[in-house]
């Protein structure tokens, strides 16, 4: 793209603007509002609505600014600059026009319209209509679409913008949505009529400017004037998108995407959105006791005299294992107790990952999600980017289709919505890469820059030390670690986890890792067992050690616990996250925490005086101020290092030595919509889970 | 009086099938005869004789054809070069590239090859209308006898390699939109595209591409063989040349005729249709272009000539010059009416002002054909047409607006009527041939 200005005259001011803008670009550079519907900054322009035409001096016809280039624009005889109107009669006249057109056919139902008080068709007809309708014929009824739990359908409403048909196909990658007929019967469909089976369907509900496309699970549920919006960080997944949570009493109502660039710009999943009514099901209010076989209530005292009696024992008999959706500051609490106590067997990687203790670049996902955008070729290995982090892998879609990313895998051959090139299902084939001559790696070689994706599939093995290190190798190998550029990437998929490693939340000399954890608690090694929201394995493994669950949803965990303490969900507490590119975050307290449920943090301070050994904080700030004194990152919120400190990080260090296995790299989501304790109490997850598993299950079938 | 075309000065001298349609009789009336030697003239020379000819498009815009050819980009990139031949003729009334492909095919093959040479294009696509079935197998007919007889095709006689492909379309009215063609050709949904950029930038799979009605192409070869000044000898200046009208409706011999451009309306009904159904005087309006352009009443008609300029001087258009006569027994509103319903029929819906005015305004006319409605309403539907008009992607919006605004300029009084009549109880409309 050139970047040559042009001289050109809008509303009378001569103003300079770069000649591959559109019209629409250039006015709103100088603050001029052009309405429009169907042209949205991240789709192909469509042009369709004509909301937005312009006058154009010397043109017999009114233009479409969104479609339109500054270049294209024709001066006067003499030499004159082009000259564009947005304000003129005609302009006045073809948006009353095209305005009265949209809502000949759109029904009067305003006032039972989830869309209602944030729709653009209210706004812009207030702004832009006329004041009457001169339509004196029947409307048009439209029958409406099934689009599986999350959108529902009304589409008499629809104004055939097409946004949503261009998102599914650009954006989400999977063409079920298209416009069917013609004329005034042409219809947004699913063809089938069935769920979407993309894992972002929920953003076409943001990008719907009318009420034809709304949140199903939130239907007439509430009016946005009513809610209390709260500007909070996602824990769905480790990429860390920026959310809106938007709450009523003591409700979370409905979650939305906040705009950040270098994050989730403004997509987030499905997970993220739709997750909300599992805040409210199964969640632990109070503390919990079992006795005689069965939990029963009890409160605060007798539960943390319980958890003080056992945690005061030997401490190389205690094992901690922290969750995947733990805030820093409750696991900075936990980790200076259990310190204190002299724990040595504490693990904040549930899954058995084997990341953590050397550098920092060693567990980041360095060339950050933005950088995703500059890399010219990319092999991931065992990560399934789509089900670990659908931002990110959105992220990889366009770069595949706008910047010729070239995409190899090694792990799971699964559809990831885009092409790529399959090298294998072993870590083997992994191990002989470097030495090829030919094929990928020669692509990654001539990069100027490569990425390598390490997910937890390969890592979350027992060969996962091994397989990290060959994938440093490889990274060394293509050069795509350097100054400027770190190509070297770990995609998490727990939103706690950059953190936990941040803080050394990792066994100590002699301790016991989770995997050690588990063994040494089924053997009867071990007294006691505390799970910090841990979840995600199998609890059967515990034997009878006496477990003490601090977490907020009745799961796994919860359920095979002797003792459980209620702590907060990630809508109730103020709070640090660190992404998988180790950008730190702060997530904000959208409602209180249920019943006698208490922060994570204030728990482990409670207990730290039972236990004679207080902590030196008596708020979060005092908190954050040790955190911050003891691991700088947490103070610098919202900054990705990126390649900083490229050039002394040598991949080639990373894991261990040795040989790998024969098995094939699994995938380590098997389920997106289950993956943890909150997801598993939505219902909306389970609908979502069964009814997207039902339309690819003869898919899978056939290709066996 | 004008002088009509003589049968020596005839292009399409088989428009009426009474010859041998195949490459043998096509050659003995003259086709493939010199093309060699034009092509040896050059580029520049082909499009500086087109341009001398004063040929304007005949699909229905009139744009300069030789000029449409020297937007292609003048060297080869690195993306082929393309001719397209728009043979999706739907619009009403229409019916000229019909004959040409029917009985004188090999004149397009000829122009195709000497219109791709002229624009270094090695391949050629001849869109055909879905409803054309007939006509798709005389050309692939003619096409094959072609490339046997190695006029065309890889190594023909003439050196430039040069391939033409026959597309049968599906039967989409938009489909005849230049751009909506190009969509249709690639596989997608027959959709216009916005403009710029222009098909000459990125037209057929983003390659430079130029799309020519049939007639435009066919007559390419005679204009080259006879020489621009002999083809812009005909006509008035800027409306040069001869041009097959289709006449249809109330004559008393429909039918397909070459004249010469700018001849009087009334002396093309009179001198090849025999006359309008009941006389002259029994005439009520004249539909000159093809359903989409704006009628015109009698008086009009008395003495307007068939060209782009007179015809846009009375507001209306030369369009395809497909002449629809109505005499006086014709419910004027219920045809502007039914031809309102085709365009709501046809829009493509994919921008608001078509997708929702054409319906709102076949509503209203067919309420006003019965007189249900209320005077006001003539004003709000000229306004609503205007709305429509001018405000599109394409073309298809203006041609459902013309024809309404048509009807209200020049007869408003019979809507009129028509809703006094129907308030006071009488019959709506009494056809002049019942009175």
């Amino acid at each position: 793209m050139s970047d040559n200005l042009r001289t050109i005259v809008i509303d009378g001011h001569e103003v300079s603007i770069p000649d591959h803008y559109t019209l629409l670009q250039a006015a709103e550079e100088v603050g001029k509002e052009i309405p429009r519907f169907c042209y949205h900054e991240r789709l192909s322009v469509a042009g369709n609505c004509r909301m937005c035409l312009v006058e154009l001096v010397g043109a017999p016809k009114p233009v479409a600014s969104c479609a339109f280039l500054v270049r294209d624009m024709r001066g006067g005889p003499n030499g004159e600059p082009p000259v564009m109107n947005t304000l003129s009669p005609m302009v006045k006249k073809a948006r009353e026009g095209v305005m009265e057109f949209l809502l000949i056919n759109h029904p009067l139902d305003c006032p039972i319209c989830d869309q209602g008080g944030e729709c653009d068709l209210q706004d812009q007809s207030l702004a832009y209509g006329r004041t009457g309708s001169r339509f004196a014929e029947n409307k048009r009824a439209v029958e409406d679409k099934y689009m599986g739990p999350l959108v529902k359908t009304e589409m008499t409403r629809c104004i055939q913008c097409t946004r949503c048909v261009r998102f599914a196909t650009e954006i989400a990658g999977v063409s079920e949505l298209g416009a069917a007929g013609r004329g005034e019967d042409m219809e947004i469909t699913t063809y089938l009529e069935q769920t979407l089976t993309s894992e972002l369907s929920g953003n076409v509900i943001d990008l719907c400017p009318v009420g034809a496309l709304t949140s199903k699970p939130y239907a007439f549920n509430a009016r946005p004037w009513e809610l209390t919006k709260t500007e909070t960080i996602d824990v769905m997944d480790a990429a860390g998108s920026n959310i809106r949570v938007d709450s009523r009493g003591g409700a979370v109502l409905r979650i939305m995407p906040r705009i950040h660039e270098g994050v989730n710009q403004e997509w987030i999943s499905d997970k993220t959105r739709f997750i909300w009514d599992g805040l409210g099901r199964q969640r632990l209010d109070r503390p919990y006791i079992r006795r005689e076989g069965k939990l029963a209530p009890a409160s605060w005292d007798e539960a943390l005299g319980l958890a003080a009696d056992r945690l005061g024992g030997d401490p190389s008999k205690i094992g901690v294992i922290a969750g995947d959706l733990n805030d820093a500051e409750g696991l900075k609490a936990a980790k200076d107790l259990f310190d204190s106590l002299g724990v040595k067997s504490l693990d904040c990687r549930q899954d058995g990952s084997k990341l953590g203790g050397g550098p920092r670049q060693g567990y980041l996902f360095n060339s950050t999600i933005a950088g995703i955008d500059e890399a010219d070729a990319l092999i991931i290995i065992g990560a399934n980017p789509r089900t670990e982090a659908p931002v990110i892998n959105q992220r990889i879609r366009q770069a595949w289709l706008h910047n010729n990313l070239q995409v190899a895998l090694i792990g799971e051959a699964v559809d990831l919505t885009y092409g790529y090139e399959h090298l294998g299902i072993h870590a083997s084939d992994l191990e002989g890469l470097p030495r090829k001559r030919s094929g990928f790696i020669k692509t990654l070689k001539d990069a100027k820059k490569p990425m390598i994706i390490v997910g937890q599939a390969a890592l979350a093995r027992e060969d996962g030390a091994q397989i990290l290190r060959l994938a440093g190798k490889l990274a060394k190998a293509v050069g795509a670690v350097g100054e400027g550029w770190n190509g070297f990437n770990i995609l998490h998929t727990a939103a706690s986890r950059v953190a936990g490693l941040d803080l050394g939340f990792i066994p100590g000399a002699e301790g016991l890792d989770t995997p050690g954890i588990l063994a040494a608690a089924g053997q009867g090694e071990l007294d006691t067992v505390v799970l910090l929201g841990a979840d995600e394995f199998d609890t059967t493994h515990l034997g009878d050690v006496f477990t003490i669950y601090v977490g907020s949803h009745g799961d796994q965990g919860a359920h095979a616990a002797d003792l459980v303490l209620p702590s907060a969900a990630y809508t109730e507490k103020n709070g640090i996250y660190i992404n998988t590119e180790g950008r730190a975050q702060l997530a904000e307290r959208a409602v209180f925490p249920k019943g006698e449920a208490k922060e994570d943090w204030a728990i482990f301070r409670a207990l730290s005086a039972r236990l004679g050994r207080t902590l030196p904080y008596d708020d979060l700030n005092a908190l954050r101020a040790k955190l911050i004194e003891a691991h700088t990152v947490f103070g610098q919120i919202d900054h990705a290092p990126g390649a900083e400190g490229a050039a002394d990080f040598d991949p080639a260090e990373l894991g261990a030595d040795g040989d790998v296995l024969d098995a094939p790299i699994a995938l380590s989501v098997s389920d997106f919509y289950l993956t943890n304790p909150i997801a598993r109490a939505s219902k909306t997850m389970a609908q979502c889970s069964s009814e997207v598993a039902a339309i690819l299950k003869p898919h899978v079938q056939a290709a066996e | 009086m004008t002088q009509l075309l003589q049968d020596k000065d005839r292009i399409f001298t088989n428009l009426y099938g009474h010859h041998d349609w195949t490459l043998e009789g096509a050659k003995e009336r003259g086709s493939w005869n010199g093309t060699k030697e034009i092509l040896e003239m050059g580029r520049g020379w082909i499009i500086d004789q087109m341009k001398a000819s004063g040929l304007r498009g005949r699909g229905g815009a009139g744009f300069p054809t030789g000029l449409k050819w020297s937007f292609m980009p003048r060297e080869v990139g690195n993306r082929p070069h393309y001719l397209v031949v728009n043979a999706d003729e739907s619009e009403p009334g229409t019916c000229k590239d019909r004959e040409i492909m029917r009985h004188d095919p090999q004149h397009l093959i000829e122009g195709c090859l000497i219109a791709s040479f002229a624009m270094q294009a090695h391949k050629c696509y001849i869109y055909l209308r879905g409803e054309y079935v007939l006509e798709r197998e005389r050309m692939e007919a003619a096409v094959k006898q072609a490339y046997e007889a190695k006029l065309i095709g890889p190594d023909n006689i003439h050196g430039w390699d040069f391939d033409v492909y026959i597309h049968h379309g599906a039967g989409a009215y938009i489909c005849g939109e230049e751009t909506a063609l190009l969509e249709s050709l690639e596989g997608k949904k027959g959709q216009p595209r916005m403009k710029p950029p222009f098909p000459a930038g990125a037209g057929l799979y983003g390659c430079p591409t130029t799309v020519n009605n049939v007639e435009s192409i066919a007559v390419a070869p005679t204009i080259l063989r006879r020489g621009a000044d002999w083809f812009a000898s005909f006509g008035r200046p800027n409306n040069t040349g001869t041009k097959v009208f289709s006449i249809s409706g109330h004559v008393n011999a429909p039918c397909n005729v070459e004249e010469v451009m700018s001849i009087p309306l009334k002396t093309l009904i009179e001198t090849h249709c025999g006359g309008v159904r009941g006389g002259w005087d029994n005439l009520k309006a004249v539909i000159p272009g093809g359903s989409s352009v704006p009628l015109l009443p009698k008086e009009i008609c008395d003495d307007v000539l068939m060209d782009f300029d007179a015809l846009r001087e009375h507001r209306s258009g030369l369009g395809t010059a497909a002449v629809i006569v109505m005499d006086k027994s014709t419910d004027v509103v219920k045809a502007i009416a039914r031809i309102s319903y085709f365009y709501k029929h046809e829009s493509c819906g994919q921008c608001t002002p078509c997708r929702e005015g054409t319906g709102w305004m076949w509503r209203v006319l067919e309420r006003m054909a019965r007189g249900e409605a209320d005077t006001s309403e003539i004003d709000d539907l000229l306004d609503v047409a205007g709305q429509v008009e001018g405000h599109t992607i394409c073309a298809l919006g203006d041609a459902a607006a013309w024809p309404v605004q048509g009807l209200i300029r020049h007869f408003r009084h019979e809507i009129e009527e028509r809703i006094a009549n129907y308030r006071a109880g009488k019959p709506v409309f009494v056809s002049a041939a019942a009175e």
